[in-house]
């Protein structure tokens, strides 16, 4: 599999450049939660730009700073470049007091990508918890739009409250594919709730998962990626089937800040996608 | 290899500074021995030399005027290729958005005198971070081949080195353009110099040398001999990454962690830790805006922050912890070799004196 893209080419500028962007559309997911549709002001930029869903940019909001963010639209739509953004800091903030003709910086795309060649002609387990999906709706994207490439397509995804769920229209579309599954568990329902409540592992035991014919992409809270490998593996998975998308504080995303370590590990290169017996020795180590 | 006589040393200050280079070298400045700019020989700390330990370093006279009879102090050159405060690019608002423009300076051509073996290795630790990875830092390359270097082997070791060990001194093998032994006996000053580089051959051949002689090569040898065997302080890596690595739940990480004040003094004065963070500043207007780069220190609780989870190293155990074992371990794993130099500037300006080189003894004598 070739490697991902990088843009800029090593050498060619001083790779600390962002590019300006245009929002072009500015969609509410869920509370707290938006989706940006980005187009660089250089069309040739834009008709070059080139990733791997998985990968992230480095988002510069003038005057604030940057913010890496995942790429959630399809590649091979060149026309969208779509980030879903959580407003938790500073700099996503900024970008939230933004709006439709605003322009913002890229630089990009950065760090490892899902595994959508191996995973071909395999069922995919997709798991989700908390607010931090938007990795793997990448990949839920990529695969619905591909659906004969793949297997089934089971998603599992899990939040704290109703009003927390992410992307309700697209999971209404999600489940009228006939080989796409889609179960939703949170940990406090409301009354018109009408899935799942408790965390998200205990969805597993209520279906027939083919482990041996399986491919697991994750993202989420580290407790419940924790759960999820432990459960996953004694019911006979093995942990080069898993992939995790890790979360590290990042301020260059080239590997010179060093702040995205993880063992020997940066999270901008080798991440922010592992399979899981490659980060194991460190995922499973408290505070490293 | 050549003598150049010491009063003749000034020729070499000349000659560089009229091949445009500023000159950059050991200097006396607030009780401490630093790098800065140089006009002479004599802006040298001449007949001064520094006594380290573990949490302590003080000047003190020597007996004899020698110009380079010290070890390393709290600077080293990485504060030339990354500066401890960078700008790395402006930004100015536009009717539509706003440009953006490289502000990377120009380098400027600079010879360092009395760089230290230790310090070699350093720097060529630091090229495999910024210019021999996937991304090239601009300002670093540049910066780096506008160096001249003057390598000076070791004559007087501190009690904190550990270079031998560590097989990065107190000889200078590699990277230099001239290397000088300084060498006092029987009343007589003089270095014995050797080009590393046709640029450092050339600039010797234009200085007023003398072939060395074989008992003034001896004598050079002579010094670094005894300058290693007066470095008593080890640190045994065979096996280092793999020990580590197993023990990242030893209970000597509590034990450090009792005594570590997580200043990040350490991460500061060592010559290779390269963490860096940015910062945006923006002018009164709101027009413009810059991001600058400065130097980090993983001791920090902002530096492994994320929103909506906090620190990940929230504990000084987890901070001393990753420092060490980045440093001696997974920087192998990520540039082909250790990120330690044996220069001891982390055990001299540590504090509470934590010494490197006692918590691996303490994990090796007794790992999980």
């Amino acid at each position: 599999m070739p490697a991902p893209p990088r843009n800029p080419p090593a050498g060619a500028t001083s790779p600390y450049l962002p590019y300006p962007a245009e929002i072009v559309e500015k969609r509410l997911e869920s509370r707290g939660v938006y989706t940006f549709r980005l187009r660089f002001l250089d069309e040739v930029r834009h008709k070059n730009y080139d990733f791997r869903p998985g990968q992230f940019n480095m988002l510069y909001i003038f005057g604030v700073g940057e913010v890496a963010i995942s790429i959630v639209s399809d590649p091979e739509i060149g026309e969208t470049l779509d980030h879903t953004v959580r407003i938790v800091g500073n700099v996503t903030e900024a970008l939230n007091r933004l709006d439709v003709g605003d322009v913002i910086g890229i630089r990009g795309p950065y760090g490892s990508a899902w595994p959508l060649e191996a995973a071909k002609g395999k069922d995919v387990i997709i798991l989700t918890g908390g607010l931090g999906c938007a990795p793997v709706v990448s990949v839920i994207n990529y695969i619905t739009a591909r659906r004969d490439d793949y297997g089934a397509l089971k998603i599992f995804h899990g939040v704290k409250t109703p009003k927390d769920l992410l992307y309700r229209e697209r999971i209404r579309a999600w489940q009228k594919d006939a080989r796409t599954e889609v179960y939703l568990t949170v940990d406090h329902p409301d009354h018109a709730w009408q899935y799942s409540v408790g965390i998200v592992t205990n969805l597993f035991t209520q279906i027939q998962l083919d482990l041996s014919n399986s491919i697991v992409m994750m993202c989420g809270p580290g407790i419940m990626m924790h759960h999820a490998v432990r459960d996953l593996c004694s019911r006979g998975m093995r942990m080069d089937q898993l992939y995790v998308s890790l979360e590290r504080n990042m301020k260059c995303a080239l590997g010179f800040c060093g702040h995205c370590q993880m063992g020997p590990n940066f999270l901008c290169k080798e991440g922010p996608i592992f399979r899981y017996d490659r980060i194991r020795h460190w995922f499973e180590t408290p505070a490293i | 290899m050549h003598t150049i006589a010491s009063n003749k040393l000034a020729q070499l200050f000349i000659l560089l500074k009229k091949q445009g280079y500023a000159v950059i070298a050991p200097a006396l400045r607030d009780a401490a021995i630093i790098y800065d700019e140089v006009e002479t020989p004599s802006d040298l700390p001449v007949g001064w030399t520094d006594a380290q330990s573990p949490g302590s370093y003080r000047l003190k006279k020597r007996e004899d005027d020698a110009y380079f009879g010290y070890a390393v102090g709290p600077h080293s050159w990485k504060k030339v290729v990354l500066p401890p405060r960078m700008k790395l690019w402006a930004a100015r608002r536009e009717e539509k958005g706003f440009t953006i423009s490289d502000t990377t300076e120009a380098p400027r051509k600079l010879a360092l005198i009395g760089v230290r073996a230790c310090e070699l290795y350093a720097m060529a630790i630091q090229d495999t971070v910024f210019i021999k990875g996937d991304y090239v830092d601009p300002f670093y390359k540049a910066q780096r081949e506008k160096l001249f270097i003057v390598a000076v082997n070791c004559a007087q070791a501190a009690e904190t080195c550990f270079c031998v060990s560590m097989k990065t001194g107190p000889k200078a093998e590699t990277a230099y353009d001239l290397a000088l032994t300084e060498v006092i006996e029987n009343k007589r000053h003089y270095f014995v110099a050797e080009a590393g580089s046709r640029r450092g051959a050339a600039v010797l051949a234009a200085l007023s040398t003398a072939i060395a002689r074989p008992a003034e090569k001896t004598a050079a040898r002579q010094v670094i001999r005894k300058t290693a065997a007066s470095i008593k302080r080890t640190l045994d890596t065979d096996g280092l990454k793999t020990l580590l690595y197993e023990n990242l739940a030893h209970p000597r990480w509590n034990d450090v962690a009792e005594r570590c004040l997580t200043c990040g003094n350490c991460t500061m004065v060592c010559p290779t830790c390269f963490c860096t963070t940015v910062e945006e500043i923006t002018d009164l207007t709101g027009d413009h805006s810059e991001h600058w780069r400065r130097w980090d220190s993983c001791f920090t609780m902002d530096f492994s922050f994320i929103h909506g989870e906090g620190s990940v190293r929230s504990s000084n155990k987890s901070r001393y912890r990753q420092w060490m074992t980045h440093k001696l371990a997974s920087w192998h794993d990520q540039f082909g070799s250790s990120g330690c130099v044996g220069c001891g500037r982390c055990i001299t300006w540590c504090p509470p004196g934590i010494d490197i080189t006692e918590e691996v003894k303490a994990i090796r004598k007794n790992p999980a």
